[in-house]
């Protein structure tokens, strides 16, 4: 043995009985006043900085919300709105115009809101199968899709409830005459396209039954590439939420007018839900939500507040 | 039927059979044994008949382990869902397979098996430790007679009953054997039975007559017998069997019997039969499992658990009934969940039944209220700590290499509670070690060391000068500081004594007797008799030690081996004992010529608590008859001859200063007997022996008494009980702890009260109350008049005026019978609370026992009892915490006690920094584990309320069962194990942070109830505000909107983050463990979801990919989890540090002296802070100290009535 192996022997004997004593090296913060009033003073100092810029970020979003379950209702049948929505031979077009309030810079986002809309139902929430819509109809593991899962005895693909009741209210945009395109390519995440619905899995006796729920797909297009129902699988936690419905992909400028033609499909009027349309930019921190700024604001000034009272109580009375 | 024992009587001299009082039992013919209880035979030398049925017994196997193979798992399941908790959970995982379960089956049953697990680990490696034990026990090997008188070695475990077996000197008995015959020819034998009663000296076996030529192995050969005996049972002191020998009938009795797990000491070797087996043996049978006990906040942490299930069932409640109402009104508008469609747990039309079910649900998915992983995070959190305790070197004995050892772990936490310690005096306060000190011999006294209550009492003189000193000064504060270095230096001083005389028992120093320099003192005639009679007077028998050519005397008190040992000192060594005389060699000068003397013992009359004396009749090597007497001073006084009373008057001055220092004494006489005179008493003495009848004893005695009767008074000899190694300083530190100490001891009354006065129990100036019973023959007027001394007493002190006043009680055994009787007790017990120290005497097992149960029960707080011997056993079993004393004596109070301790003085740092930090790291470590869970089970019902009361839970189940398993368990087990308010030596120097403990300042419902509502706080903050931030808009610049993935991954992100930030403000002590546990637990998390999303999506389902792709681009993400962790903890923060600031508590002001290394800085505000940081006390040193100061103080105001007196005012 060398003199450095008994060394590092020794070490060892020592750091373990330092260990078996209780006697560890340790750092023991006392939380005496100096420290308290500069901890509380450093929070604040960081929180109101970051809450205004926060604050900024989300006043530099535009956002226009347009609410238009009710108004595409045609007057007469206002009284009687689901059996309006549910009669097939009523034409369901309906358009509304809004002005645009500021300049939106491209890509403005489209959205679709719903509320008093329990996707987060655990009914709902279950009522799918990851496998069947990766690997399509070989997999047998569609029993979580009740109550949705076979029609005819053949397996529906997709199965489940989150899948029949796919959103299917359509918007065109139209601006100064000219149809707005609207992109709605890639927007669902790119890894529930790539690793989560099958390529070559096709929509297969859907929406084929007595009950007909939402939207039907297209059965020649694998659902990998069926962005509305990816995008709608993805349940949202709230009973108010929005969707991404596609990105228009060119500059709005103050006072333009836009028009939208939209399909209104879809029947929340049974639950007395809210249907509106969103169309908004975003900033580094996503959407227009002023919240976490004025969190941030409020954080940090009762942190400096309170560093302040704390002063103050110790002028008055100091310690020793 | 022939009394076989006639010839063994007589043979045996007078010397073993010193019963000359003592009944004999087995004079009337064998037992009459039949019937029920009476059923065993055993068939010596013939183990074959004991193959097979009706004489097959159990083997001699023992096991002592609490389950076996095929056991282990139905019981310990069993012993594991005994808890409601793990029920719940166990209810829960079965549920969980159905389709009621809120989430997936294995997340339910992966906790509840890795705890359970655990738990059962836990349990099959103790029980592995035991099975360990027993195989040790069990094979190690015994001579036994094989066959035709050849004897051979087997396993204990082989053994079988019949067998006889031959057991050499130092070995243990394999099983309970009948005693057939010894190497002694008179077939005795000598037992210590420290493993049974934990006494340690020798006691005397006696094999029956007729089987005493069975001494040899070839005598075996055709060896038969058979016992019939009483059933196995377990009682240690009696034994009924017949021996039937030879066509003959003979009653056996305990002293036959050698029990197991005695040790054969003194003789080479014995033959015995095995009678009983195993766990039929005495001392198996007498194994009976310690009561479990449990700690106080363990109690009360099921109350907890209660209100938990409450706030559970509560919440269920409403989760059901609004599902039950949104089930009903709401769902058959929800088209898109196909409420015509469904199964009866969704069906709208049955609102009840789904309410039913969904209770069910809701109960499960809320279960995260009751913290599943509690119960083994304490369990693993009490193994580490009792680990330390075991590991500390400061509770480490050097000198019989005993560390401190925490039996059980459960206790840990109340021992930072305690409140009374209840203590044993022999073996625990003192040594059990005498050492002779002092003499008086002819009137003169030698002896120059000095005892310590002397050397306290010194110390208190040199305290008084030094207070006059101060006097001069008026600065009272540097007082205390000066005092400790007076302590300190007279600790020093007693260990100087301590090297200066290396020999144990012997402390004695004294140039005119030692070295053979008493033959120049004036009365060398009688200093020699006073030797002799040290050295011939005793029942003891010597041990040559081999290595050292000395001798050591196995004796059966420590006195007499004192006594024996000063004898030796002297040059009158003890040599040699035979059946009929003592041989002493003596050695007259220090140029030592060495003459062995051989004394013939004639008689002996034996020592007993009733006759308090004992007495020798000896014939010299010139035939001269010497009746050598020693006893208690009071009746060897009445005894002297007129001419015998030479020296009384200075022997008795003599004597009260001894018994002022605290010393043991005994006066020795003698007398010269004429040939004649001896005859003419023998000849009555031995017909008084031989009678038989009922007035043999007392016929005895008398004739003892005429033996007794007109001696001459030689001396006197004090001992000293020696105390324990820093048992005064212990008991300060204590006292200052504001722990109270009473002192349950066998002594009688003037010792217990020596020993108060040496241990600062007792000091001058302190009102002693003495309840003493008086002499009537009725109950009724003795009860009377205890009651009447009591109500005086209690008087007393109320109506006493001086604030500093400090009453001691003392009480004896017999008075206590009375005082514990049900309707005086309580007023005992009120009477008792209210002195400062409580010594009760002469007080037998069982009553230490009552007196434990009485003060834990009538007062209601945590009680400890310490002690060392089988007598300690059930005042450590009936108090909240036993600690035994792993000394000198057996192992039986060790046995039964929860902690273990070498030595008195440890127990300072057992309770006063082990006792401290356990209490604080368990009881903040629950505290936060409530808060933990609740923080986070809230979570998951507010989510309720915006899914419709659905059960849906907002977390992907793994991160639910990740949470209490891994996520948040490590940090909370460094807590318990690692913190520490204060260092050791702090807690030591400051023992009245202790008080914290039996305060429960850390555990009481405000506490718990803050913690709760901190709990509630966060989890209001952490839902609400994330809920708020992804309302619904886009939360990324691609502008994707949260989904329900996304959301319950932030939020539990920030719960990680909110939790563990939560511990790391509790925690005040950060070694690399703690900042390795909590930042890694938060580290942990963010490895764990990205691998879990890296995984396929068919097993991470909607969390595939979320950290990489959603969350980690998204500043909004990291945002909110500063947000919501400072916002979580700020209002904690805000607490302590106003806490802190404004109303500290003992510790925090420490903490902050030592963070700004004022204790180096500023030693005068240390001090101050120091004696500041004592509890008032009444007992102790300090207690004596202060009351000096007082006295002074007093003085002062009188002598300078217009000066400021500076008090030490508590400034802040």
């Amino acid at each position: 043995m060398t003199d450095t192996d008994r060394g590092t022997q020794r070490d060892r004997d020592s750091a373990f009985s330092l260990f078996t004593q209780q006697s560890l090296p340790a750092c023991k913060p006392v939380l005496t006043p100096e420290w308290v009033i500069m901890t509380f003073l450093f929070i604040g100092f960081i929180f109101i900085p970051v809450g205004l810029v926060t604050l900024r970020a989300s006043h530099s979003v535009v956002e226009i919300v347009e609410r238009y379950d009710i108004g595409c209702v045609p007057e007469p049948f206002r009284i009687d709105k689901v059996s309006y929505i549910q009669d097939d031979s009523i034409p369901k077009n309906c358009s509304l115009s809004f002005k645009v309030p500021k300049y939106m810079k491209a890509p403005i986002y489209i959205y679709y809101q719903l509320e008093n809309y329990y996707q987060n139902h655990r009914r709902y929430v279950k009522s799918r199968s990851d496998k069947q819509l990766l690997h399509g109809q070989n997999e047998h593991g569609i029993s979580s899709c009740q109550p949705v899962e076979v029609n005819n005895d053949r397996p529906i693909i997709p199965c489940g409830l989150i899948a029949w009741s796919l959103f299917n209210d359509t918007f065109t945009f139209i601006r100064n005459r000219a149809e707005l395109k609207v992109n709605r390519k890639n927007i669902a995440w790119k890894s529930d396209r790539e690793h989560k619905f099958g390529k070559n899995v096709y929509p297969f006796n859907f929406q084929n039954g007595t009950l007909i729920g939402g939207g039907k797909l297209n059965p020649t297009i694998p659902l990998s590439d069926q962005e509305d129902l990816i995008v709608w699988m993805r349940t949202s936690a709230l009973p108010s939420f929005r969707k991404l419905y596609g990105r228009i992909e060119k500059d709005l400028d103050v006072d333009d007018v836009v028009v939208v033609h939209l399909m209104n499909n879809y029947n929340t009027y049974s639950f007395g839900g809210k249907k509106k349309l969103v169309l908004s930019t975003t900033s580094w921190l996503g959407g227009k939500n002023d919240f976490l700024g004025l969190a941030y604001v409020f954080i940090g000034s009762s942190s400096v507040t309170i560093a302040v009272v704390f002063t103050l109580l110790h002028l008055l009375s100091p310690r020793h | 039927m022939t009394r076989g024992r006639i010839r063994a009587r007589l043979r045996l001299s007078h010397l073993y059979t010193f019963a000359c009082t003592r009944p004999e039992a087995t004079e009337e013919g064998p037992h009459s044994i039949e019937g029920p209880g009476y059923s065993r035979i055993v068939h010596c030398n013939q183990p074959l008949m004991h193959k097979k049925k009706p004489f097959k017994y159990r083997s001699n196997y023992i096991s002592t382990t609490k389950y076996n193979f095929f056991t282990f798992l139905p019981k310990a399941l069993y012993e594991q869902f005994h808890r409601v908790a793990n029920l719940y959970f166990l209810a829960a995982a079965i549920v969980s397979v159905t389709p009621l379960s809120p989430f997936s089956a294995v997340s339910m049953i992966a906790p509840l098996v890795f705890v359970v697990g655990l738990s059962m680990a836990k349990e099959a490696l103790e029980d592995w430790r035991r099975f360990m034990q027993d195989i040790k026990v069990n094979s190690r090997k015994v001579k036994f007679h094989k066959e035709e008188g050849v004897f051979d070695y087997k396993s204990w475990k082989k053994l079988q009953v019949g067998d006889v077996v031959k057991v050499e000197k130092d070995q243990f008995f394999p099983a309970d054997l009948l005693l057939l015959s010894s190497s002694y020819e008179d077939g005795i034998c000598y037992v210590e039975t420290m493993n049974l009663d934990g006494e340690t000296n020798l006691k005397v076996k006696r094999a029956l007559e007729v089987t005493l030529p069975l001494d040899e192995d070839a005598s075996f050969k055709n060896f038969t017998g058979k016992i019939k005996c009483e059933d196995p049972n377990p009682s240690l002191y009696t034994f009924i069997g017949n021996f039937e020998y030879d066509h003959e009938i003979y009653a056996l009795d305990p002293s036959q019997i050698l029990l197991r797990d005695s040790k054969l000491r003194n003789t080479a070797f014995v033959y015995g039969v095995v009678i009983f087996t195993g766990h039929d043996s005495k001392v198996m049978q007498n194994a009976t499992k310690s009561p479990s006990k449990r700690s106080r906040i363990e109690r009360k942490m099921d109350y907890i658990i209660y209100v938990l299930f409450s706030l559970l069932l509560v919440i269920s409640l409403v989760s059901s009934i609004g599902f039950a109402v949104k089930t009903k009104f709401d769902m058959p508008d929800w088209w898109y969940l196909q409420p015509q469609n469904t199964d009866d747990y969704y069906d709208p039309r049955k609102p009840v039944l789904s309410g039913v079910t969904h209770l069910i649900t809701a109960l499960m998915l809320y279960g995260y209220l009751i913290p599943i992983s509690l119960y083994v995070s304490i369990e693993v959190v009490k193994v580490l700590q009792a680990t330390f305790i075991n590991q500390d070197i400061q509770m480490y004995d050097e000198e019989t290499g005993n560390p401190a050892q925490a039996r059980t772990s459960n206790l840990n936490e109340e021992l930072g509670q305690v409140d009374t310690i209840l203590s044993d005096k022999t073996g625990t306060l003192t040594c059990n070690q005498m050492d002779f000190l002092k003499c008086s011999i002819a009137g003169t006294a030698y002896g120059m060391s000095s005892s310590e209550v002397e050397l306290a009492a010194a110390q208190q003189m040199a305290s008084d000068l030094e207070d006059q000193d101060v006097e001069r000064s008026t600065d009272f504060r540097q007082k205390g500081k000066q005092q400790e270095i007076e302590l300190e230096t007279v600790v020093i001083s007693e260990d100087e004594m301590v090297h200066k005389s290396p020999i144990k028992g012997f402390s004695f120093e004294d140039s005119r007797v030692m070295e053979g320099n008493w033959l120049n003192e004036p009365n060398a005639d009688v200093i020699m008799l006073f030797f002799r009679i040290l050295a011939i007077c005793h029942t003891a028998v010597p041990e040559l030690n081999e290595e050292t050519g000395s001798y050591t005397y196995e004796s059966e008190s420590p006195d007499e081996a004192a006594f024996l040992v000063a004898a030796r000192e002297f040059g009158f060594e003890f040599c040699k004992r035979t059946q009929s005389s003592v041989f002493v060699r003596e050695r007259y000068s220090a140029s030592g010529q060495t003459i062995e003397r051989e004394f013939k013992l004639l008689n002996m009359l034996e020592f007993t608590s009733k006759r308090k004396r004992m007495t020798v009749i000896v014939r010299d090597e010139d035939g001269q008859i010497l009746v050598l007497c020693k006893g208690a001073d009071s009746i060897i006084f009445d005894r002297l001859s007129k001419n015998g009373r030479l020296y009384e008057e200075d022997t008795t001055r003599h004597l009260n200063e001894y018994g002022e220092a605290g010393l043991r004494t005994l006066a020795l006489a003698y007398k010269r007997l004429g040939e004649s005179e001896y005859s003419a008493w023998n000849n009555e003495f031995q017909e008084a022996k031989t009678t038989i009848g009922p007035d043999r004893d007392l016929m005895l005695e008398n004739i003892a008494e005429m033996m007794e009767r007109d001696l001459i008074l030689v001396g006197a000899t004090a001992v000293e009980d020696k105390l324990q190694k820093g048992v005064p300083q212990c008991i300060d530190k204590l006292a200052q702890a504001g722990l109270k100490i009473w002192v349950l001891t066998g002594d009688k009354v003037e010792t217990a009260i020596n020993i108060g006065y040496a241990c600062s129990l007792l000091r001058q100036g302190m009102k002693q109350i003495c309840i003493t019973e008086i002499s009537s023959d009725a109950k009724e007027v003795v009860k009377e008049n205890i009651l009447l001394q009591m109500t005086n007493a209690s008087q007393m002190i109320k109506l006493e005026r001086e604030p500093h006043a400090a009453f001691a009680l003392i009480i004896d055994g017999k008075t206590l019978a009375y005082a514990l009787e049900d309707d005086v007790k309580q007023q005992f017990l009120v009477l008792a609370v209210q002195c400062a120290s409580v010594i009760c005497c002469r007080v037998s097992p069982k009553q230490k026992a009552l007196v434990t149960r009485l003060v834990k029960e009538g007062t209601g707080k945590t009680t400890l009892a310490i002690g060392d011997g089988a007598n300690d056993v059930g005042m450590i079993k009936e108090a909240d915490i036993g600690v035994g004393i792993s000394g000198v004596e057996g192992m039986q109070a060790v046995m039964a006690s929860d902690f273990s301790i070498a030595q008195f003085r440890f127990l300072e740092r057992l309770l006063v920094v082990h006792g401290h930090w356990c209490y604080k790291r368990i009881a903040q470590m629950v505290c936060y584990f409530f808060y933990k869970n609740i923080a986070f089970g809230l979570t998951l019902f507010y989510f309720e309320a915006f899914a419709g009361f659905s059960g849906q839970s907002i977390y992907d189940d793994w991160y639910m069962l990740l949470f209490n398993v891994l996520l948040t368990s490590l940090p909370v087990i460094s807590l318990g194990v690692f913190e520490q308010d204060v260092s050791s030596e702090v807690c030591l120097q400051f023992p009245a942070v202790y008080q914290q403990g039996p305060k429960n300042l850390f555990f009481d419902w405000y506490k718990i109830l803050g913690w709760m509502g901190n709990g509630l706080y966060s989890s209001l903050i952490i839902f609400f505000l994330n809920i708020i931030i992804f309302y619904d808009q886009a939360f990324r610049e691609e502008g994707q909107t949260a989904s329900m993935p996304a959301l319950g991954t932030t939020m539990f992100t920030c719960i990680i983050w909110a939790l563990n930030c939560q511990i790391a403000f509790t925690m005040s002590h950060f070694t690399w463990i703690q900042h390795l546990f909590i930042w890694g637990s938060i580290a942990t998390w963010y490895l764990f979801l990205f691998v879990y999303g890296r995984l396929s999506p068919s097993i991470s389902g909607n969390a595939y990919q979320i950290l990489v792709e959603a969350l980690a681009p998204a500043p909004i993400y990291w945002l909110a989890t500063l947000l919501v962790t400072i916002a979580c903890n700020l209002p904690y923060l805000a607490h302590i540090s106003y806490q802190r600031c404004f109303h500290p508590l003992d510790h925090h002001i420490i903490q902050e002296i030592k963070y700004y290394k004022k204790d180096v800085e500023d030693q005068r505000m240390w001090t101050r802070e120091r004696s500041r940081a004592r509890e008032r006390t009444m007992i102790g040193f300090s207690a004596r100290v202060d009351a000096k100061i007082r006295q002074l103080k007093g003085k002062l105001q009188s002598k300078q009535p217009s000066s400021e007196i500076h008090s030490p005012a508590r400034s802040s």
